[in-house]
């Protein structure tokens, strides 16, 4: 038991910080500190710097020189995560391509699928989003029934999903479709490739509490992709889905705690600004936060050394997505308590736009973390049937 | 970065897990806890001299092994897992690092190879009617008189009190308040005018003494008016130590929950098989290995004795506390009826859940002194 880099780990943590340092510069700073993937401001500005990123490898770190990678191994991706968060460096917008669809296309896809993708996720060219909700399919993801038929050497898709991230700026989906039409629940589904710009394709943006809309409708009319555009064998898609489930909810969200952190720095400023840190309940709150907070950072640390003795990431990971989303939510609503009347307030001009403050989205985002990637109850689930075998509801 | 047990230190849990099934199973446990000693004087021997439990973390120069607080956590979490009646905490945890915080050259070596022995037991006195966990609890009077002084006052809710053999004493110097003033001194357990009263502990694991001092001379250990500091330091070690003691009995209550729930039927179903029941199950778990990593994370701070302790200390006791409860109160809630008989071992973690989460401060308590420390 260690907690201090290794030789190697601080000369790596060194060359990161150094590379922050010389490229996190000029209007990049605009975007300090910056809310979530799917934040909408600055988009343009956020691309640019990503592919920064890409362009000196830091997007697809984790894969294998052969692909343009730097093939970090789990410590130095955590070290680097820990130094961009130290810079207050905007989470990505390519994190549905780079976070969760590269990792499944590594572990399932063909040589020529990685050919083709991932250098275009890596210089941030291709967006991509995640097909797999639909009206049906939410917590029963097995539900789906977004159809694709063969039609000589293309797919045809039929169906709707919904609740997808960035989907009106996306290049591709990765969609979780019914191949097999006789077929019910896991079986008969495959992990379908579909590139968005097409006309078989409608986006409709879906307004949500926040005031905007990273979440959209899809709408797949005779919509179109290659035959060969399917990740691991015809049919065999659920086992790919989950294991996009499992990157979402484990080693992608190893490093959250580092911006947490920061909101709650944030937060304690603000209550010792406006007085509410004098206030015994809040103190309670804020310490409570700070916690939580710390203890998420111990738990990720645990996490990863397992992750690194073992290579794999378990169904552990759902205490983690459980554990950070509730508490974050808290965070929400402390952040609340601390502002008082001012929590009454937003910015933007009356009887124009609802635009957010820092704290109000975290207040408002933070109601949709415990339902997105596995609702809080769902977790549940998987902890209790998963980790501690208990039996499965009789169905 | 390595947050894992080392192939040795887990051998060592091993060793202990056996050797405390072996010597306090359950139904020790229960005879135990019924007596005024709470201990049985042959198994101390055994674990200090087929184990060395007591010298584990002691350093080699004062009879001990060297070991860290890693080591001592992961001896306290199976004590914690076991519920074993012994005077070891207050021992090991309390009484020799009061020592090693504030005694000098001389004074370690005079007292700490007894405790690392087993021979001694041993115990720190600091809290008082008041119930206060913190310097201004401490209103013991010391007045100065030869190599010590004569101390006057009350002590309260001290482990193994009315058992130990040596009784560290924090008390104060005449006219003084607050962190200033407060000096450490060691005491006989049959010093002439002390008299020390077995109390009635509602975890009757754990035993607690009251302890009158009517002019007891003390000897000074370490530098007059200065315990302040050992002495905050000694807490924050003992949070850590018991935070490690109770992820054991929250991984223990864990473990027969869930057991339960698969063998229990209602409805012609194992009642785990419900979300209502699992669902408590899986926050169990969530709270259970939060606790640990907090806990585990504590102790290396221990062992390193870095500036991150005093911080790590109030948050790991502030979760730990919470933790245990929670999963000793819901553990009765699964077990139903059975659950709140005296006959199911579900009462024993849960009344050892609120002792620990009671001693040297609440999660209140030491949510309150976090924020303190943190500058909120």
């Amino acid at each position: 038991m260690d907690f201090r880099d290794t030789p190697d780990e601080a000369a790596f943590r060194d060359e990161v910080r150094t590379w922050l340092t010389e490229h996190f510069v000029g209007e990049f700073r605009e975007l300090a500190g910056r809310g979530d993937p799917s934040d909408e401001d600055n988009y343009d500005l956020r691309i640019a710097w990503e592919r920064v990123l890409g362009a000196d490898r830091w997007v697809g770190m984790s894969w294998p020189v052969e692909y343009g990678g730097r093939a970090l191994d789990f410590s130095q991706q955590v070290i680097f995560n820990e130094e961009y968060a130290r810079a207050d460096a905007p989470p990505r917008a390519s994190f549905f391509g780079e976070g969760l669809f590269s990792p499944t296309l590594l572990a399932y896809g063909r040589e020529d699928q990685k050919r083709r993708f991932l250098p275009k996720i890596q210089s941030v060219e291709e967006m991509w989003c995640q097909g797999y909700s639909e009206p049906n399919a939410g917590s029963d993801l097995s539900n789906v029934s977004t159809r694709a038929e063969l039609d000589g050497d293309e797919w045809v898709v039929n169906g709707q999903k919904v609740w997808t991230t960035m989907a009106h700026r996306a290049q591709w989906c990765f969609a979780v479709v019914r191949t097999d039409p006789e077929s019910v629940g896991h079986k008969g589904l495959s992990y379908l490739l579909i590139p968005m710009d097409q006309p078989g394709i409608e986006v409709r943006p879906l307004k949500q509490m926040t005031g905007t809309a990273e979440f959209n409708e899809v709408f797949f009319d005779d919509a179109r992709t290659a035959k060969e555009n399917v990740v691991g064998d015809v049919g065999e898609g659920w086992k790919v889905a989950m294991a996009t489930l499992g990157f979402e909810r484990g080693t992608a969200f190893l490093s959250q705690q580092l911006a947490f952190q920061n909101e709650v720095a944030a937060l304690i400023d603000v209550a010792r600004e406006n007085g509410a840190s004098t206030n015994a309940t809040i103190r309670q709150e804020l310490a409570d936060s700070y916690i939580g907070v710390q203890v998420m950072k111990f738990n990720g640390m645990r996490m990863l050394t397992d992750l690194v003795k073992k290579g794999v990431i378990g169904p552990s990971s759902s205490i983690g997505k459980l554990y950070w989303s509730n508490w974050h939510r808290t965070l929400g609503e402390r952040a609340m308590h601390v502002l008082g009347a001012d929590a009454t307030l937003i910015a933007g001009d009356p009887g124009k736009d609802y635009a957010l403050d820092e704290f109000h989205r975290i207040f408002m985002v933070s109601r949709s973390e415990t339902i997105y990637a596995g609702a809080s109850e769902i977790q549940r689930n998987i902890i209790g049937e998963r980790v501690l075998g208990l039996p499965r509801e009789p169905r | 970065m390595n947050f894992a047990f080392s192939e040795e230190q887990d051998q060592l849990r091993d060793a202990v897990r056996k050797f405390l099934e072996a010597k306090s199973p359950e139904t020790e446990v229960r005879r135990l806890m019924e007596t005024t000693e709470g201990y049985d004087p042959a198994v101390w021997s055994q674990m200090a001299n087929e184990l060395g439990l007591q010298s584990l973390h002691i350093p080699e120069a004062y009879g001990g092994q060297g070991f860290s607080w890693v080591e001592l956590g992961i001896v306290l979490e199976e004590q914690g897992r076991a519920l074993l009646c012994a005077p070891y905490f207050s021992t090991v945890v309390l009484a020799a690092n009061a020592i090693l915080n504030a005694g000098t050259e001389d004074q370690k070596a005079a007292l700490l190879p007894g405790i690392a022995s087993g021979e001694t037991i041993a115990t720190l006195a600091f809290t008082e009617p008041n119930g206060k966990w913190d310097a201004s609890g401490i209103t013991l009077e010391a007045t100065p008189s030869g190599d010590g002084a004569t101390l006057s006052g009350t002590k309260m809710f001290v482990l193994d009190g009315h058992i130990a053999n040596l009784v560290v004493v924090a008390a104060r110097a005449a006219g003084t308040s607050g962190t200033d003033g407060i000096s450490f001194y060691t005491v006989d357990g049959d010093a002439a005018g002390l008299t020390r009263t077995a109390l009635a502990t509602m975890d009757q694991t754990r035993k607690q003494a009251k302890l009158e001092f009517n002019g007891v001379q003390g000897q000074l250990l370490g530098t007059a008016g200065a315990g302040w500091d050992a002495l905050s330091k000694t807490l924050d070690q003992a949070s850590v130590g018991l935070c490690n003691e109770m992820v054991g009995g929250s991984q223990y209550v864990l473990d027969e929950s869930v057991q339960y729930a698969k063998d229990r039927v209602q409805f012609g179903r194992p009642i785990g098989s419900f979300q209502a029941i699992k669902h408590k199950c899986a926050d169990m778990l969530l709270e259970t290995e939060s606790a640990k990593s907090a806990a585990y994370y504590a102790a290396w701070a221990a062992a390193e004795d870095n500036d991150e302790l005093p911080v790590v200390a109030s948050l790991a006791k502030a979760y730990c506390s919470d933790a245990y409860f929670h999963s000793a109160a819901e553990n009765i809630q699964i077990h139903g009826g059975i659950g709140f008989t005296w006959e199911h071992d579900a009462h024993l973690y849960f009344k050892r859940a609120k002792s620990s989460e009671i001693l040297f401060g609440d999660a209140t308590y030491h949510r309150e002194l976090l924020a303190q420390r943190i500058g909120i």
